[in-house]
């Protein structure tokens, strides 16, 4: 008992800095990538290549000025900031980052919290996040903070639909929703990674995750050109980089769920000498750092999003999530569990990559008809009239 | 007293508290928020019960879905400010302390009838996962639960032809 509870202290205050340190050097990774796609050099002057500009930006929030507005919500204005930010870290807990860690006391589990309810845990905490941008918005009394906490509302409860409604698929294969099941299913074969079988539910987990992070295309609830800052709009110092921080944690947060739901986790493609005891601390290390390429991926690709896609219009994105992400991820449900069905009851298949390639065929063959239809003869009917 | 126990307890006068709270609070964005509090004390009571499942829905679809349309009401019809209050004068009153005074009974009468009077009862691990509740809602329950899905999907046809005049 003793044992678990100093494990679990110490998995705390590890996971905890390396997130924060994680987001820190998201920030510039984000600012020279940005620079580097449009051709400037970025901020490169504070320590070796600009690695210590996260230090000095912190540095300089910390000592300017806060201010409140003279008819804001004092109590919810202060406590906003942070309850965009703790949910985002809370989600992490239950996300297994490597095999477990032999030590002289037992096997040390790789993941700070392993709940028997998982991933539901996730989906409850990261429908939380909303409360801090919403009172944000409210506390503000400011009408385009409001605005911007209003849209943040409709958007984020929008997309949460389809978002969970994506990952039924993932269950439906795992068949426990406790997440080391999930990565144990899915560590079999490169191909028996759920982004093969369930590639379409991974399409839309993408998109869905875009929007619950509040990241372009549809960072609506602070777009500059209309809303000046949205929700933030009035916050300054500290408070405001609380947001920034909430926003690239929930980034962090979502990447890892991609890479757990749908990337085999920690899973090492082309062997299965990582998923099968006895564990030792290379196996550890081997499988913590697939992991860590795996999310480094995910933020790289949101970074590479945000700054090559125009963000939608308000109305664009409504549509978008109720008329067809939700039925999108309705249809997709009932077609890969009659499916599995099929399969699995039908002709008596267990959970191979045989199994894996048929549901991949599958979802090659739904996703033609349905890339055609969402780009509305726009790219890929367009090429084709000109070949 | 083992941690379990003191544990319940934080949480259950925390419950009560903030329950308390969000009646009395007249600015409607804090007794919402006050909810929120309480539905999240109820949810680590059932943590602590052992019913991880209930708690997790109970934070997934109160907490996470009805309550943040609530706000999402509050703020766009902007009753967002302290309003006057509404008590409704003595007779309103009397009616108040008389149900709460039937409530009151109810619960001494439970309390006697309760399962154990050594404390709360909880479900085994096993009752605290998913196919124990999933399982009886799809057999024994199958009808009461697809009616139950029939009375939700009325709803939203009302809301719908209620928000939306010309269809």
């Amino acid at each position: 008992m003793s044992v678990f509870l100093v494990a679990s202290a110490i998995k705390i205050i590890v996971v905890f800095t390396v997130i924060m340190v994680g987001v820190a050097l998201l920030t510039l990774a984000e600012r020279r990538i940005c620079a580097w796609m449009q051709d400037r050099l970025g901020p490169n002057r504070v320590g070796p290549q600009g690695l210590l500009q996260p230090a000095a930006d912190g540095l300089k929030n910390l000592v300017k000025e806060e201010t409140l507005p003279a008819q804001a919500d004092r109590v919810l204005f202060m406590l906003a900031p942070t309850m965009s930010f703790v949910p985002a870290l809370l989600t992490f807990a239950v996300i297994p980052f490597a095999t477990p860690l032999p030590t002289r006391w037992g096997d040390v589990d790789m993941v700070v919290a392993d709940l028997p309810v998982g991933f539901l845990y996730i989906l409850a905490f990261g429908s939380l996040g909303v409360y801090g941008i919403v009172l944000a918005g409210w506390s503000s009394n400011n009408k385009y903070s409001l605005l911007g906490g209003l849209r943040a509302t409709a958007q984020m409860i929008s997309y949460e639909i389809a978002m969970g409604l994506s990952t039924v698929a993932v269950l439906l294969i795992a068949g426990n929703v406790t997440l080391t099941d999930v990565i144990a299913k899915q560590s079999q074969s490169l191909f028996t990674w759920n982004v093969f079988p369930l590639s379409l539910a991974y399409f839309i987990f993408l998109v869905a995750a875009f929007a619950e992070t509040n990241r372009l295309p549809f960072d609506l609830p602070e777009a500059e050109g209309e809303l000046i800052a949205g929700y933030h709009t009035e916050y300054s110092a500290m408070k405001f980089s609380m947001f920034y921080i909430a926003e690239y944690s929930n980034m962090v947060t979502a990447s890892a769920l991609m890479t757990t739901l749908f990337f085999g986790g920690w899973d090492i493609p082309f062997t299965t000498w990582d998923n099968t005891p006895p564990w030792t601390i290379l196996k550890t290390l081997a499988t913590l750092t697939m992991f860590s390429a795996k999310v480094v991926l995910f933020l790289f690709l949101y970074i590479w999003v945000r700054w090559t896609l125009p963000r939608f219009r308000y109305d664009q994105l409504m549509a978008l999530g109720w008329k067809v992400m939700l039925p999108l991820a309705l249809t997709y449900v009932t077609v890969i569990a009659t499916a599995i069905w099929f399969l699995h009851d039908g002709l008596g298949w267990t959970y191979d990559t045989r199994f894996a390639l048929a549901l991949f065929a599958l979802n090659l063959v739904l996703a033609v008809p349905l890339f055609f239809v969402l780009d509305r003869g726009r790219i890929v009917a367009g090429s084709v009239v000109e070949a | 007293m083992d941690g379990t126990r003191i544990l319940f307890g934080g949480f259950a006068v925390l419950a009560i508290a903030s329950a308390g709270l969000c009646i009395t609070r007249r600015n409607p964005v804090a007794s919402a928020l006050w909810l929120v509090a309480t539905l999240f004390s109820l949810a680590a009571l059932f943590v602590l019960l052992d019913a991880q499942f209930i708690a997790v829905l109970q934070v997934l679809v109160y907490a996470g879905a009805i309550m943040v349309l609530f706000l999402f009401v509050i703020m766009l019809l902007n009753l967002g400010r302290a309003g006057p209050t509404d008590l409704k004068g003595p007779l309103g009153l009397g009616v108040g302390v008389l149900l709460a005074g039937l409530l009151l009974v109810q619960l001494l009468v439970l309390r006697q009838a309760g399962p154990a009077a050594g404390g709360p009862a909880r479900a085994t691990t096993e009752q605290g996962m998913i196919p124990t509740v999933a399982r009886p809602l799809f057999t024994a329950y199958l009808v009461p639960f697809e009616i139950t899905s029939l009375l939700l999907l009325a709803a939203i046809v009302g809301a719908v032809v209620l928000a939306k005049r010309k269809l």
